[in-house]
Order: C-alpha cells, then sequence, then structure tokens
C-alpha cells in the first residue's frame, strides 16, 4: 500500500524462502519462537543447533550474514540489561575475574540473551524475505480479524505519510531559519506534533475516501488469490518441526 | 426530467462541518443520462463538499441525493458507491496499489468480480484511456498525465452510470490535457466535472452550473453562462487573458 | 519495555496470551460502535503514530527498555476499544518486523502496554471531562493527566507480571522502583504530547476526537435563509461505550488478578524460594519439596521435576482462562442485548 511495496527491512530476492506464501512463513515463525522459549535453559547445544537451522534459512534465502547482524542491533537494549542481571540478581553468587556474580543471574542472562536473539534473528528473517503487503495478506489469510488488518494497513501507509509531511515541515521550518538544536528547541517540535497529526490525517483521508469510493468497506479486495500447497506448506514448516525435535531432545537428554 | 429518469438529482442540500463551517446551504439540480455537464465555482465554494454528498461520503446535513432514482443512504451505499465514480483532483490520492493493474481491479475485485472476468474488466477500462501498455508499471512511476488518465480508468473499471471529476485539467500540460479531452469525449456515460478551467468545460459541457457561496447561482449553456460578464465577475470566475467564449465553436446542446 | 522471547516464564505468557486475546476479542466488538468509515483511517494514523513515538527507546536499569506508550492518545482519539486493538496491532507489528517485543511475550506486552495504558487513561479521562467545567481546555487538560498516569500504571503492570513469571529473580522492589521513576519521567514527556496533539485536533478537528464526542454542539443549518436543526448526528450509541469500556476494563483487570492470585497463591513467589528453585538446577536428581503439589511447582520454572507437571498446570491455566474469557464475553453480550431492549440505559451519557 502507498509506497509501502519496498519497505526498507526488506530485501529482495528470488530464493525460495521469498517464494513461500506469506501465511506459511507467518506461521513457522511463530511456532519456532514457540519452541525455542519452550526449551529449557540449561540445554546451551539446543540453542546452538536453533542457530544453525536459522542459519541454514539464511544460507536458502540467499540474505548475507552482515545484514542480518546489523538487524539484531534492535535488540541493544535488552542486552544491556542481560549484562545487568548478575550483578543486580540475588541468591548464590560466583566470583569471575574478580567480581562476584549472582549464579540465578547468569542463568538469567544467558536465557533471555539466546532465546530473545533466536527470536529477534527469526522475525529478521521473515521481515526480510516477505514484503509488507504479503505480510497483512498473510495475516488475513491466517484469519486475524479483519478490523486489525485493516488498521495495519493504515498504519503502514501513514507511516510513509508521516515521514512525508514530517520532511516537508521540517523544510518549510528550515526555509524561515529555524534549525533544531539541543532542548531549547524541543518546545517547537513537540508544538509540531499536533500539526503533523492533523496533516497527516487529513492527507490519508482523501486516499481513504478514494479507497471507500470504489467500494473499499473494510478489507483489501482479493485481487490474485495466494494459496498454499501442502509442498509449500512442508517446506515452511520444516523450520519448526525440526526444531521441536532438537527441543524434546533437549527435555529427555 | 424527473428523479426517475435522471442519472444524478440534488435537492436542497446542506450541510455544515463539525467545527461549524457550513459549505452548502440548500442546493438543487438534476442531471439526465448522457448529459455533461460542468460544475463552475470560485474557490471555497463548496464544490468538492458537493461531490462528496454524491456517494454518501458525507451525510448528516440536510436535503437529499438521488442516483438513476435510488437515494442516497446507509442501505444502499455498496450500489450507490459503484454507480457514482469519483476521480479525485490529486491522482496520488486515488492511486495506492503498487501496480496499474491492482489499481484498476480494485474497485471491481471489492464489488466481488475475479478471475477471467475481472481481468477482461481491467483491460477494458485500461484500452478506454489508452494505457492498456502500462498493466504492470507502478503509478508512481507514470507521469502526471497517465496517472490522471490511470485514475479515470479505476473508476471506469466499475462501470459508473455517472462520472464524477474534481478538477480534472488541472496540473496537466497542454498535451495531456487535449488527450484527456478526447478520451472524455468518447465515453458513453454521465460526466459531471467539477472545474475551473472554463475554456475545459467550454470545450467539453454543453450545459453548465455555477455553484457559489454553497447554493447553485445559474444553470444553462455554457457559452451562454461563460459570454455573461456580469454573472461571471459576481461569482469570481474569470477567463483566461484573451480568451473570448464567442469565438469559440461550443459543444452541442444534448447527448 | 517491550518484553522479549523467554523474559517470563512460558506459563505467565501463555496465561497474558489468553488474557489479551480474550481484551482483543471484546474490544473488537467495542471497536464497531467506535469507529465509522471516517474515523476507521484515524484508527491507523493513532497506529502509525504510536510505532513512530514507541522507537524512540531509552535503555532502563531494571527494566527492558523505556519509551513513549501511546495508550492515552489512542484511547483519547479513537476511543478506549479501538485505543486497544491500535496499540495490539502496533506491537504485533513490530514483533513480526522489527523483532521488538518477543513473538511469545505478545499477550505480556499487550496486556501492560495496550489494556492498562488505554483502559486506565481513558478511566481518568473520562472522569475528568464529568468533573470539569465542559470545555476543549479540559479536554486538553484531561488527557494532559491521564497519559500522566496511565505510564507509570503500565509500569506497575509489567512488574506484577514480572513478579509473577519473570526468569530471574531480581528483587522486586529494584524492579519496582526502576521501571516506576523511569517511567513517571517518560510519562511527563507523554503527557505532553498527548495534551499537545489533542489539542491540536481539537482545535482543528473536533469531530475527530473521540472522547470528546458529548461536548459537541448541535449544528444549525442555513437553508435557504431560514434556519433548520441538523439531524441528530448518531452519538447515543457511542457515548453510551463509555460506561461499558470501564465496566469491561474493570473486569478485565480482575480477571488478571484473580487468575494470577489464585494460580500462585500456592507457589510462594518470593526472591528466596526462587533462589532455592536454581540451585536445584545444579542439584539436578534431587526432588524439590514443594513437587507434590503441582501448582507449586508451577511457580518455579526450569526445575527436573517440574517440566511435567509446570506444563500441565500452564495448559490447566489456560484453559481456565478461556472459559472465564468466554464467560465475561457471554455477559457482556447479554448485557448489551438488554440494555439495547431499555431506552433509558440507551440516554445515559448522551448530551445535546
Amino acid at each position: 500500500m502507498g509506497a509501502g511495496h519496498a519497505h526498507r527491512l526488506y530485501r529482495h530476492g528470488h530464493s525460495p524462502v521469498h517464494a513461500l506464501p506469506p501465511h506459511t512463513k507467518l506461521a513457522a515463525v511463530f511456532a519456532f519462537v514457540v519452541v525455542v522459549v519452550s526449551t529449557p535453559r540449561e540445554a546451551m547445544w539446543a540453542f546452538g543447533l536453533y542457530a544453525v537451522l536459522l542459519a541454514t534459512v539464511a544460507y536458502i534465502a540467499r540474505v548475507p550474514a552482515g545484514f542480518l547482524l546489523k538487524r539484531l542491533l534492535i535488540e541493544v537494549p535488552f542486552v544491556a540489561f542481560a549484562v545487568l542481571l548478575p550483578f543486580v540478581a540475588e541468591g548464590e553468587r560466583v566470583e569471575v575475574l574478580g567480581l562476584s556474580l549472582s549464579v540465578s543471574g547468569l542463568w538469567g542472562a544467558w536465557n533471555v540473551l539466546a532465546k530473545g536473539t533466536l527470536g529477534v534473528a527469526a522475525s529478521v528473517l521473515l521481515a526480510s524475505t516477505t514484503e509488507l503487503r504479503e505480510l497483512l495478506l498473510g495475516l488475513q489469510r491466517l484469519k486475524l480479524p479483519p478490523l486489525l488488518v485493516q488498521i495495519a494497513s493504515f498504519m503502514i501507509r501513514y507511516g510513509d505519510v508521516i515521514a512525508d509531511e514530517m520532511r516537508r515541515m521540517r523544510i518549510a521550518r528550515e526555509s524561515r531559519g529555524f534549525e533544531a538544536r539541543g532542548v531549547r528547541h524541543w518546545g517547537v517540535l513537540a508544538k509540531s506534533a499536533g500539526a503533523l497529526f492533523i496533516r497527516s490525517y487529513e492527507r490519508g483521508e482523501r486516499v481513504h475516501l478514494a479507497m471507500v469510493s470504489r467500494g473499499y468497506a473494510g478489507s483489501m479486495p482479493v485481487i490474485d488469490e495466494v494459496t498454499a500447497d501442502r509442498t509449500q506448506w512442508s517446506y515452511a514448516l520444516a523450520l519448526p518441526l525440526t526444531a521441536l525435535v532438537v527441543c524434546l531432545l533437549g527435555w529427555t537428554l | 426530467m424527473d428523479a426517475v429518469t435522471a442519472s444524478l438529482d440534488v435537492s436542497g442540500l446542506a450541510f455544515a462541518y463539525p467545527d461549524g463551517h457550513q459549505a452548502l446551504f440548500g442546493v438543487d439540480f438534476s442531471i439526465a443520462r448522457g448529459e455533461r455537464v460542468a460544475l463552475l465555482g470560485p474557490n471555497g465554494a463548496g464544490k468538492t463538499t458537493l461531490v462528496l454528498h454524491l456517494n454518501g461520503i458525507l451525510t448528516g446535513g440536510t436535503g437529499s441525493v438521488h442516483v438513476a432514482g435510488l437515494p442516497v443512504g446507509k442501505q444502499h451505499m455498496a450500489e450507490i458507491r459503484r454507480r457514482v465514480g469519483i476521480v479525485f483532483q490529486d491522482p496520488d490520492d486515488q492511486l495506492f496499489m503498487p501496480t496499474v493493474r491492482e489499481d484498476v481491479a480494485f474497485g471491481p475485485a471489492a464489488a466481488g468480480l475475479k478471475g477471467a472476468e475481472l481481468e477482461a474488466r481491467v483491460d477494458h477500462a485500461l484500452e478506454l484511456v489508452g494505457m492498456a501498455e502500462f498493466r504492470e508499471r507502478p503509478p508512481h512511476h507514470l507521469s502526471f498525465g497517465q496517472r490522471r488518465r490511470v485514475a479515470v480508468a479505476t473508476v471506469l473499471a466499475m462501470e459508473p452510470e455517472i462520472l464524477v471529476l474534481d478538477e480534472p485539467s488541472s496540473n496537466l500540460d497542454p498535451a495531456s490535457r487535449r488527450e484527456l479531452a478526447d478520451i472524455l469525449r468518447s465515453l458513453d456515460v454521465t460526466v459531471l466535472m467539477v472545474t475551473h478551467d472554463l475554456p475545459y468545460a467550454l470545450e467539453l459541457c454543453p450545459r453548465s452550473l455555477i455553484l457559489s457561496e454553497g447554493v447553485i447561482a445559474a444553470d444553462g449553456r455554457t457559452g451562454e453562462l461563460l459570454a455573461d460578464e456580469e454573472l461571471m465577475r459576481a461569482h469570481r470566475l474569470e477567463l483566461p487573458f484573451g480568451f473570448d467564449p464567442r469565438s469559440v465553436a461550443t459543444a452541442p446542446v444534448g447527448p | 519495555m517491550h518484553v522479549p522471547d523467554g523474559f517470563i516464564d512460558a506459563p505467565t505468557s501463555a496465561v497474558t496470551g489468553a488474557v489479551a486475546a480474550a481484551a482483543v476479542a471484546v474490544s473488537l466488538r467495542g471497536a464497531r460502535r467506535e469507529l465509522d468509515e471516517r474515523t476507521a483511517p484515524l484508527a491507523g494514523l493513532v497506529a502509525a503514530f504510536i510505532f513512530a513515538v514507541q522507537m524512540l527507546n531509552f535503555p532502563v536499569a531494571a527494566g527492558t527498555s523505556g519509551h513513549l506508550l501511546g495508550g492515552a492518545l489512542a484511547a483519547i482519539l479513537v476511543g478506549p476499544c479501538t485505543g486497544v486493538l491500535c496499540v495490539s496491532v502496533v506491537l504485533l507489528m513490530q514483533g513480526i518486523l522489527f523483532a521488538d517485543g518477543g513473538l511469545t511475550a505478545l499477550g505480556v506486552n499487550i496486556t501492560d502496554m495496550a489494556i492498562v495504558t488505554t483502559v486506565v487513561a481513558y478511566g481518568v479521562f473520562r472522569a475528568l471531562v464529568k468533573l470539569l467545567p465542559r470545555t476543549r481546555r479540559t479536554v486538553t487538560a484531561a488527557s494532559f493527566v491521564a497519559a500522566l498516569v496511565s505510564v507509570p500504571a503500565s509500569a506497575l503492570a509489567f512488574t506484577l507480571l514480572y513478579w509473577i513469571g519473570g526468569t530471574t529473580d531480581v528483587s522486586i522492589g529494584k524492579v519496582a522502583t526502576a521501571m516506576v521513576g523511569v517511567h513517571i519521567l517518560i510519562g511527563i514527556g507523554e503527557a505532553a504530547i498527548t495534551a499537545l496533539t489533542v489539542g491540536a485536533v481539537i482545535a482543528v478537528r473536533p469531530d475527530l476526537v473521540y472522547g470528546a464526542r458529548d461536548l459537541r454542539q448541535r449544528l444549525k443549518l442555513r437553508v435557504n435563509g431560514e434556519l433548520v436543526d441538523a439531524p441528530a448526528p448518531e452519538v447515543a450509541v457511542a457515548a453510551r461505550t463509555s460506561h461499558r469500556k470501564v465496566w469491561i476494563g474493570g473486569l478485565v483487570t480482575s480477571l488478571v488478578l484473580a487468575g494470577f492470585v489464585s494460580f500462585y497463591a500456592s507457589a510462594d513467589p518470593d526472591g528466596l524460594e526462587k533462589v532455592a528453585a536454581d540451585k536445584g538446577i545444579d542439584q539436578k536428581t534431587e526432588e524439590h519439596a514443594a513437587a507434590d503439589s503441582p501448582l507449586a511447582d508451577y511457580g518455579i520454572e526450569n526445575i527436573d521435576n517440574a517440566r511435567l507437571s509446570g506444563g500441565l498446570a500452564g495448559v490447566i491455566g489456560v484453559g481456565v482462562t478461556v472459559v472465564a474469557g468466554t464467560g465475561v464475553f457471554w455477559a457482556v453480550r447479554r448485557r448489551r442485548t438488554s440494555d439495547a431492549a431499555s431506552p433509558v440505559s440507551t440516554s445515559v451519557g448522551t448530551s445535546v
């Protein structure tokens, strides 16, 4: 929608992963993350195997490692938190390099780091191999309530509109000699927020009116039917199923 | 022209926006099937407000609008929107799908068309505006004139009873302007063209309405209205410098 | 405040997931009355706005991260039900697209950031608008306070969830102090942005502010020289829902509380107990003392012998919540049908 057919997170390509129907990919990622989270944190080797699984998917999808790692940076706030855990958590403590660390804190940090990182990596792979519009179609096919899909699609379109209006307002401000430099100018910027809201709304409203005028009644009409056959489902579900095997091994070993 | 045979019948339409600003003060007019009518008026006369009433996007004022005998109201909204095709002023607002084909297919698909029937409808609409070879292109890669033609096609694909164009000639270069005029002339639908481009109205529409301060101030043959200097001045309508409506061969009256 | 995967234990995630699903289901029903054709894109815009403000993350020492939440803005502009949906959609899309907030922690995230903020903010907002003089300035002031309160409330909800299901035993006092402290600061920023945005919108497009619908004046139309009353805008139904929202909100909150308290009553969530549990990790052969009670094990995650019973308790928990949620759902529907039948309750809250 809008200019949203090529979002920054998406990496254009023609790999088998790109070609899978979006709802199978969504289901696979979700199942994978559920499996990862329910793995016991002591089974460290299992998390290694999960990472190998994701790396395999990334290889098939031809997503370069550098791209994937850069996108993983979103995790930094959690990493900062995880690093703190061994210091602030209570309980039995161990001495590591002269620092007194909490054992449970160390386990907690490992738990958050391992599971969080794998979850982030799976989502990054999904977003980089699936177009936004496809994702919305996928959510629609997975029977997410139409109103939620509608809000999501408007949200994505407004994202572009807001960015666009922000740029115009900044140019207007700057051509009148205003530049935001530090805290003193935050007031001006905050006041722009209200104006930005109205401007974006009225721009988006016109698009919406045009859609409504052509019979839009809350859900995007299906122009090209997206269906997944048994093979595609089995390709997509290979990831969570393999992970499940690892997880079960993790519980029993 | 009674309400049953007329393509469009508007009576006593008044409307105020929620902030209290009243835009329409009792608008009455009627358009017969197959007519091409221009709705003229200065900026802020209420033209766009009126257009938004024609397919029920704005409601809540007094008065009524009938499209081919069907009252505009909640119970027939889907049918009304299929019958009234509005081409908005800015094609960027109108084109929101990733390819021209999907954009043109949006309306008919929303109405329930599928498969080969849908494709045929799309192809036909694109041929009418001469854009068939641009099917798979993204709309924002087209020129402004091409985008406006695609916008017209998106509406034509719904096979409307009446085509409503809001400022169709704005921002077009002379060649695109002429191409669009040729397309509009070739269509076999009722047209209501909202504009302040007076020569364009004269070229395309035998009949004109002047909307001023929220009421219909004049209704008559385009050539005669434009030649009435006093009327034109009273409603802030100005002809381009050096343009004499009497020197131009006007479009023939009637469908 | 986005909780990543693995931060809150699986049973708590599952239960909050069920709570979130129930709340979203209730909101979906409510949103049908709040949203009409013209305000549907507004919900999208609000969502996009919230998406943007939530991207500004400040790391918080003992929470995950802090940022503006936007729940108050959503509740006031589009109504509490649609507000819950907007923030939920934002969280879902952040999870899928940006991997911000784990997919399995979606329930936790929706509960504290979508449900708590909107319900609290809207409750405060409506109460203030009712109490104070009916002017536009009041609406702006009420938005400020509502937003200010909603953020620490959400932080408290997070702390509560962490206390119940956190996978690491940081002392609850530390978490609460850090979270609430930081979020009071964030609340001030949130309040300023919410008040400015609501103020700007109400000045230009008062029709777009859901929370101020009953402040709207009946319009007079001049038709051919005569003054005529405009037909009444359809606010009666919308205004009625404001009570219902608070009611539903209270019910959902109490459901959450009841669910958790009853669940964890038998499992001591004290830090000490957890330490003991984590020591158990090193001594895998040792049976835990409380193993005879399945619910006791449930609070103590990641111990050998608790695996099976913990899983079982999780399943029971989800089951109970789903049944309870469905019950609420039905009750709401019942009440609504009976309300619709009585015109007296329909006119409550309507103004001229």
